[in-house]
């Protein structure tokens, strides 16, 4: 398999799908890319609001906490529903015209990446503004969000060829992403378990990366070798699965009429 | 060089697609599961040699379509094999992949980004697109505001730029006004000339005869015949008319 050489290749098409796909969500106004930063920046004071009282007590730096939680679930929840979607809202293009139906895909999850950095910078002011210190440590951020990429990138993999064949699936996992929220420590803290059973916080992939953000922006501390090990291995092996099935089923669904 | 031999093309029918995960896990355990297969090509096999132009006739639901975009390398033939020496452009629906909300212009590098342009040759080639399609003052207008007959202009304009070795259309050069129309063919024929390989499935059999070396009939997936143009379009037309 030839990387560079698919990336040249694709790599004009895949720049206009991003384009298409941002232009379409934000008007091709400037306003629409500050409503992007806006709408996070007011459910996270909504939130902050509500569970600061209950959880802000315990919790140093209640607000940052809060927002590096928010800002990973919905990265991942803005993600894969789009990439679930894309290439059922794309194919009346690909069976037409020759062209991968993966660009989709990955254009998708890519302009949900342009969204979540813009969130990012709302969310690196509000760590100045709490007079965070900013080290170099800050660096080792991209490592969670490469992981989570890769990771996004699998799991929507996975769900656009569940949801070519079953349409029901965007109910389900609208359930599964509303319990995942709840199974994440966003605005609760960890301790809301025994230490015996935190255990079940390790199963959840999210648990990493926000924790991972919380450890290096709040505590200045770069988390454990085997941490690192675990979120690429989780990512990579979904990945895997997620081309594994593509490649399954990406011609499939085309003869189904 | 186009060879298509023994091509086969299974579609599946039935309630499956409709049902969703659980009532298909259902019905699956219960056995009840009901899938029906149409085969929409069976054993289709031609030959078309290089710069010929190979016409494919049929009524609705023969197959046509089908071996269009199999030869376009969209579907994969479910048996058979297909080999074509060259570069394919595939014309099939000219309308899919425009944007509404997008303005002409930016379409113009969607639409050519799709169809495996580069953007140095977008770039290059964007005035003469807008200028064939005659939608200069539209440039920044956005495609939904477009006329139906100006979106097929555009799409023209732009699927037509290449020159590729083999040339697969369905139903195309009948686009726009008169005067478009007549500007396209010419269009079309410049592309097929200098040893291009062509093929073409059009409703209309004067053009066939007109333009094809060689015809393909096609009915309920099965070949019906190949053969020189006359024969074979006197041979349809005659079927056509019972």
């Amino acid at each position: 398999m030839n990387l560079v050489k698919l990336y040249k290749r694709y790599k004009f098409v895949f720049a206009e799908l991003v384009k298409r796909d941002f232009k379409k969500k934000y008007k091709r106004s400037f306003l629409g890319v500050l409503w992007s930063m806006l709408a996070p920046l007011l459910t996270m004071l909504v939130m902050n609001f509500i569970f600061g009282n209950f959880f802000g007590r315990t919790q140093e730096y209640y607000t940052i906490y809060l927002f590096s939680g928010w800002l990973i679930y919905q990265y991942y929840n803005d993600a894969t529903n789009g990439a679930m979607n894309s290439l059922m809202s794309n194919a009346y293009i690909f069976s037409k015209v020759k062209v991968p139906k993966y660009m989709f895909l990955f254009s998708r999850v890519a302009s949900s990446s342009i969204n979540f950095f813009l969130t990012l910078v709302v969310y690196f002011v509000f760590v100045i503004a709490y007079k965070l210190p900013i080290t170099w440590k800050f660096i080792t951020l991209l490592y969670p969000v490469a992981c989570m990429f890769v990771f996004i990138c699998g799991i929507g993999l996975i769900l656009s060829a569940l949801f070519v064949f079953f349409k029901d699936i965007q109910y389900l996992y609208s359930v599964f992403t509303l319990a995942l929220m709840y199974a994440t420590p966003i605005f609760y803290t960890v301790d809301i378990l025994e230490p015996g059973q935190r255990w079940i916080f390790y199963l959840n992939p999210l648990y990493y990366y926000v924790t991972y953000f919380r450890s290096v922006v709040i505590d200045g501390v770069i988390p454990a070798l085997w941490f690192h090990g675990a979120m690429l291995a989780v990512s990579v092996l979904l990945f895997a699965i997620g081309c594994w099935m593509y490649k399954k089923y990406n011609y499939k669904f085309l003869y189904y009429v | 060089m186009i060879n298509v031999n023994n091509v086969s093309v299974r579609y599946v029918l039935g309630d499956f697609k409709d049902i969703g995960l659980k009532e298909y896990l259902i019905k699956k355990a219960k056995g009840q599961l009901v899938k029906k297969e149409l085969w929409a090509l069976r054993d289709v096999s031609f030959h078309v040699n290089k710069g010929e132009m190979l016409g494919i006739v049929g009524s609705n639901g023969s197959g046509k379509s089908t071996i269009l975009k199999v030869l376009a390398g969209i579907m994969p033939p479910t048996k058979g094999s297909i080999k074509a020496n060259g570069s394919v452009a595939a014309l099939l629906e000219l309308g899919a992949g425009f944007d509404g909300d997008l303005t002409v212009k930016e379409n113009v590098y969607l639409r050519g980004a799709l169809l495996g342009y580069t953007r140095d040759f977008v770039k290059d080639e964007y005035e003469k697109i807008i200028e064939f399609s005659e939608l200069k003052e539209f440039e920044d207008v956005m495609y939904k505001k477009l006329s139906s007959g100006m979106r097929s202009k555009l799409a023209f304009s732009i699927a037509s730029r290449v020159n590729p070795d083999i040339l697969v259309l369905d139903e195309v050069l009948s686009v726009g006004d008169m005067a478009f129309r007549r500007k396209s063919e010419a269009r079309m024929r410049e592309m097929m000339s200098g040893g291009t390989t062509t093929i073409l499935v059009s409703h209309s059999l004067s053009q066939v005869r007109e333009l094809c070396t060689q015809v393909v009939w096609l009915e309920k997936g099965e070949m019906r015949g190949i053969g020189d143009t006359k024969t074979m379009c006197d041979m349809y037309e005659k079927y056509m008319k019972k």
